[in-house]
């Protein structure tokens, strides 16, 4: 068994959950302080990737990135790097795909936080640098936390915008559920089972290591 | 020390409209709740910014509208414990008073001041403690702790006791009135208690409604307010409509009466009161004495309350008299029936003149 495809996604999901914690927290940071109009606007582009079909928001990533698109001819001739067909083409499709998931459970944890602790720390004379990642964020912790799980998941179990812009091909753009279907496509049931089992392993792993994560904090407090 | 402070700010249909100043020691915000007094210290703290005004600390410009000028909160070094003390739920006791060190570099000197302030505030045994496993008492502490130790230039103290057990506050208040006097660092506090201010502070300002009457010495407040609203946050309970109608004397409007004022009665006078136990009951009948009829009487913990309607000395309307409260010792209080005629007394001397 060639166990490409289980090392392919977990980079593409670990690099795009490492890309939406941040882009995730800080929109979710931003867009709170922001006039309602604006807020409400904002929001609903931000969230609008959880609700599209995959394969429409993998056509936009194709408009966008494609190698005659603007975005696309532009990198291709000043970097010689090629955006689409490539294995960290599944990133952009996961990262898109997954960034709503972070970004709202983590502007529902902010807005729960309790700003005079924020306002205290002021006075105290802390920066506002050391409060966002010694006060806010811990007390976001929980949230936070389960945002970064949907986040991967979601990541990791991408298909639809995948397939359109990274493709399938074997030991080069493969990931797990697009080996999957393909299996399945081809006849190899037996093959595509045990990618099954694998994918259902890290999963319940990824949800084992959460439970006693939160069961630690629990503790501590 | 000196703060002066005059600030307007807008919010919703509410508005705040105060302008006091202050000097050193220990100086009362009193109010009742929602008249802006929280979002006073909000804005001389910096986390709220007043729609236009001045805000001046020991010569240094917090806020000025005009030049422009708002200072972040990191900047002004006033200290603000809130009603909820805000202590970092993530960190330990230690680390939370360490955060109140972050201007300080060196680390043993850090850890030197801490363990001190440990000892001070009896926290002892507690260093690793989580907010969430402390009392509100020592939390009370720990905040307190945590503000002095950034060296605050004020300290603002907003309703401290009220979210604890009443029978804890008093001990709590004793202890913290030691630790501001030894810090003497200049305290605003804020309150709806006319108790608590009368306990700790010296001068008290009062604020009704979203604006600021001048400061006063505390003892005035309650032996002289000035007006109505002073007169009602230092627990006076029975008012009148007032007119002069002699050199010493006022005709009290709303009970029907003629009182002697003993002192020369200003000619601004727009009502007057009376707190409820300086009304005497069973006076013989002379001059200050009011004929009353009694409407109920109301049995409580240390005293009996008695509500009563004047009988109008003069010609008026006995039904537009409005009622008069006395607290009287229960059993002075235990003969007196609904219905009964009583006469009521008054000192000249206790009738505060209101402007």
């Amino acid at each position: 068994m060639d166990w490409f495809p289980l090392w392919n996604s977990l980079r593409i999901a670990l690099i795009s959950c490492i890309l939406v914690f941040f882009a995730g927290i800080a929109s979710a940071y931003y867009v709170a302080r922001l006039n309602r109009i604006v807020k409400g606007i904002l929001d609903v582009v931000l969230t609008l990737p959880l609700v599209l079909p995959p394969t429409v928001v993998g056509y936009f990533l194709l408009l966008l990135l494609g190698p005659r698109r603007p975005l696309g001819a532009w990198v291709a001739e000043y970097f010689e790097i090629r955006l689409v067909m490539t294995w960290y083409s599944g990133i952009f499709a996961a990262a898109v795909v997954a960034f709503p998931l972070m970004y709202r459970t983590a502007r529902g944890a902010f807005e729960s936080f309790d700003e005079t602790l924020a306002a205290s720390a002021q006075t105290l004379g802390l920066s506002n640098t050391y409060i966002f990642w010694r006060v806010r964020m811990p007390a976001c912790r929980q949230g936070i936390l389960a945002g970064v799980v949907l986040a991967f998941a979601r990541a990791l179990g991408e298909y639809g915008a995948t397939s359109m812009i990274a493709g399938y091909t074997p030991g080069r753009t493969a990931t797990i559920s697009t080996t999957v279907y393909q299996l399945w496509r081809t006849n190899q049931d037996d093959l595509a089972f045990r990618w099954v089992m694998v994918n259902l392993a890290i999963s319940a792993a990824v949800l084992l290591i959460v439970n006693m994560l939160e069961k630690q904090n629990r503790k501590k407090e | 020390m000196e703060l002066s402070v005059q600030i307007r700010k807008k919010l919703g249909k509410f508005n705040l409209d105060v302008a006091f100043e202050t000097g050193n020691g220990v100086t009362g915000l009193l109010g009742a709740s929602g008249c802006g007094k929280s979002l006073t210290l909000r804005c001389i703290a910096g986390i709220t910014k007043p729609d236009e005004g001045r805000i001046v600390l020991d010569g240094v410009t917090l806020f000025d509208s005009e030049r422009r000028i708002n200072l972040p909160p990191q900047k002004r070094r006033v200290g603000l414990l809130f009603q909820n003390y805000a202590l970092f739920p993530n960190m330990t006791v230690e680390q939370n008073l360490a955060a109140g060190l972050c201007r300080e570099r060196e680390r043993a000197q850090k850890e030197a001041l801490v363990a001190e302030m440990i000892h001070k505030f009896h926290l002892t045994g507690l260093e690793k403690h989580r907010p969430s496993q402390l009392s509100g008492g020592q939390q009370q502490r720990t905040a307190l702790a945590r503000i002095l130790l950034s060296r605050p230039r004020l300290l603002m103290l907003d309703e401290p006791f009220s979210a604890l057990d009443s029978y804890l506050k008093w001990e709590l208040e004793l202890e913290l009135s030691d630790h501001l006097t030894e810090s003497a660092v200049p305290v605003l506090f804020v309150s709806h208690s006319r108790d608590e201010v009368y306990r700790l502070c010296s001068r008290v300002c009062v604020i009704a409604g979203g604006s600021s009457q001048p400061c006063v010495p505390v003892r005035e407040l309650f032996d002289a307010p000035k007006t109505r609203e002073a007169a009602l946050l230092s627990g006076c309970k029975n008012y009148s409509e007032a007119v002069k109608i002699a050199e010493t004397r006022v005709r009290a409007l709303a009970w029907g009466q003629d009182l002697e004022c003993g002192r020369p009665v200003s000619d601004s006078v727009r009502s007057l009161g009376v707190r409820s136990h300086a009304l005497v009951l069973g006076a013989k009948m002379g001059e200050n004495t009011m004929e009353c009829v009694v409407l109920r009487v109301v049995d409580d913990v240390f005293s009996t309350v008695i509500l009563a309607r004047p009988l109008p000395a003069f010609d008026a309307d006995v039904s537009d008299c409005s009622r008069i409260r006395l607290d009287i010792p229960k059993e002075q209080g235990a003969a007196i029936q609904k219905g009964e005629r009583i006469l009521v007394g008054v000192a000249p001397d206790d009738i505060l003149l209101l402007e």
